[in-house]
């Protein structure tokens, strides 16, 4: 016993090196693993007051852009709305189910990252306005991410320039879809693998996200194809694509609540467990 | 004792706001950022005491890691850096380091240099190879730490001059 007491108190440091480092570790490789909430994310009352206190004043050096992007999307709704048959008729929602399947929670980026491999966002609104974890977030340019971790008053997003990232999309013309991943490279391009070899594409066809995923509804845009190439190993196209948004001045955004979407995934995994 | 102390702590929570607020959103070529909050656990007094140099490297760690979204690897890197820093010391300055009182935040001379040098190598080494965890990524991480090597180290001694106490 006395000995035991001994290498302990002459190996105190050691010791709590170790126990410190198999912690750290632990976290990193707990981070690392998709789909697993994170003990350490910033979605949390003290990071997330710093980041919005020091957003509050960074706002301002974007206010021209955020402008011109809400006024661009004004001027699109705008002209949806004058389009219309009868203007006097509203978009009616469905009477016979009573409900609007999607919901809309608008909120803020307060703290954006883009240049590491694993580019996490956070947002100032939290589970107190409803958002929970694998909401899709989008603005009016296109799709950014999904929703990872979410605290009372604020949530991290998985960007789509995360490697870990992975989003149904297809190619709009043709409805031939694929995933979207990100190759860590640049943060103006991503990459849609998977895209079988009969789809037609060519430079300059538009990517939209499918109709696959309940995390996003259908047709948001997200880019537009920038080269083709062909994966030797599997022989399906990789495309490379362009994003409509630019990831590195986000403002406003809008995060997706699907109703349904409990009820789809409880559907699924009944089905998993039956076979 | 009790000044020492004291400075410790401000220099925790300066080193940190100043590596949050304006040092992680220099993003340099999209992609290098310095990180001189490593100065907290470089310009920890020579003799202290280590197993509080241990812990406070481990919260300023994974604070960081809180900040960034970035599970451990801050932590982790830092509690590396704090662990192996006697041998660093022993390294640069010679066997008997602990009895001439070495100042660090004094006129750079290549031991000195030598010394933050190896450091800010060490625990970038660590971070980025964490950080990234593939090995497909090798050459982006080989580049990555060596170019914010470079930044950091820049950053480290300009701030090292600017603080340096002005009375001798």
């Amino acid at each position: 016993m006395q000995q035991i007491f001994n290498f302990i108190l002459k190996n105190s440091n050691r010791l709590l090196f170790l126990l410190l480092l198999v912690i750290s570790f632990s976290l990193t490789i707990q981070s690392h693993s998709y789909h697993k909430s994170k003990v350490i994310s910033s979605a949390n009352f003290f990071t997330g007051g710093i980041y919005e206190k020091v957003n509050n004043i960074d706002e301002y050096f974007n206010l021209k852009s955020q402008n011109d992007q809400l006024a661009q999307e004004n001027a699109r709704l705008k002209s949806l709305l004058f389009n219309q048959k009868d203007t006097t008729k509203l978009p009616q929602i469905d009477s016979i189910k009573g409900i609007k399947k999607i919901d809309i929670i608008v909120s803020k980026v307060i703290r954006n990252s883009y240049s590491v491999h694993e580019n996490y966002l956070t947002i100032n609104n939290g589970s107190v306005s409803g958002i929970k974890p694998n909401m899709g977030v989008i603005n009016s340019s296109g799709i950014i991410g999904i929703v990872d971790n979410t605290s009372k008053n604020y949530s991290t997003i998985i960007s789509i320039l995360n490697v870990k990232s992975q989003i149904n999309a297809k190619i709009k013309k043709s409805n031939h879809f694929g995933s979207l991943v990100w190759n860590g490279k640049s943060t103006g391009f991503v990459q849609l693998i998977d895209v079988p070899r009969l789809a037609g594409v060519r430079k300059g066809d538009t990517i939209v996200t499918g109709e696959q995923s309940v995390i996003f509804p259908p047709n948001i845009g997200i880019g537009t194809i920038e080269n083709v190439y062909i994966d030797d190993k599997t022989n399906y196209y990789t495309l490379n694509i362009k994003l409509f948004n630019d990831m590195t001045n986000l403002g406003h955004v809008y995060i997706i609540k699907n109703k349904d979407a409990a009820e789809i995934t409880n559907l699924e995994n009944q089905n998993k467990k039956d076979e | 004792m009790n000044s020492a102390l004291l400075g410790n702590i401000a220099r925790f929570i300066l080193l940190l706001a100043a590596q949050v607020l304006i040092f992680n959103r220099i993003d340099l070529f999209g992609f290098i950022n310095p990180f001189p909050y490593v100065l907290f656990i470089i310009l920890f007094p020579v003799n202290g005491n280590k197993t509080g140099l241990l812990m406070a490297s481990f919260f300023i760690g994974i604070l960081m890691d809180m900040f960034c979204n970035s599970g451990g690897v801050h932590a982790a890197a830092c509690i590396m850096l704090a662990y192996f820093r006697p041998a660093i010391f022993k390294f640069s300055f010679g066997l008997s380091y602990e009895y001439q009182t070495v100042k660090l935040n004094d006129v750079l001379t290549p031991e000195r240099f030598s010394f933050i040098l190896i450091a800010v190598v060490l625990h970038h080494i660590v971070l980025f190879v964490l950080e990234v965890f593939k090995l497909s990524f090798l050459w982006d991480i080989l580049l990555r730490t060596l170019l914010s090597t470079v930044f950091t180290l820049i950053t480290c001694i300009i701030i090292i001059y600017i603080i340096k106490p002005s009375k001798r």
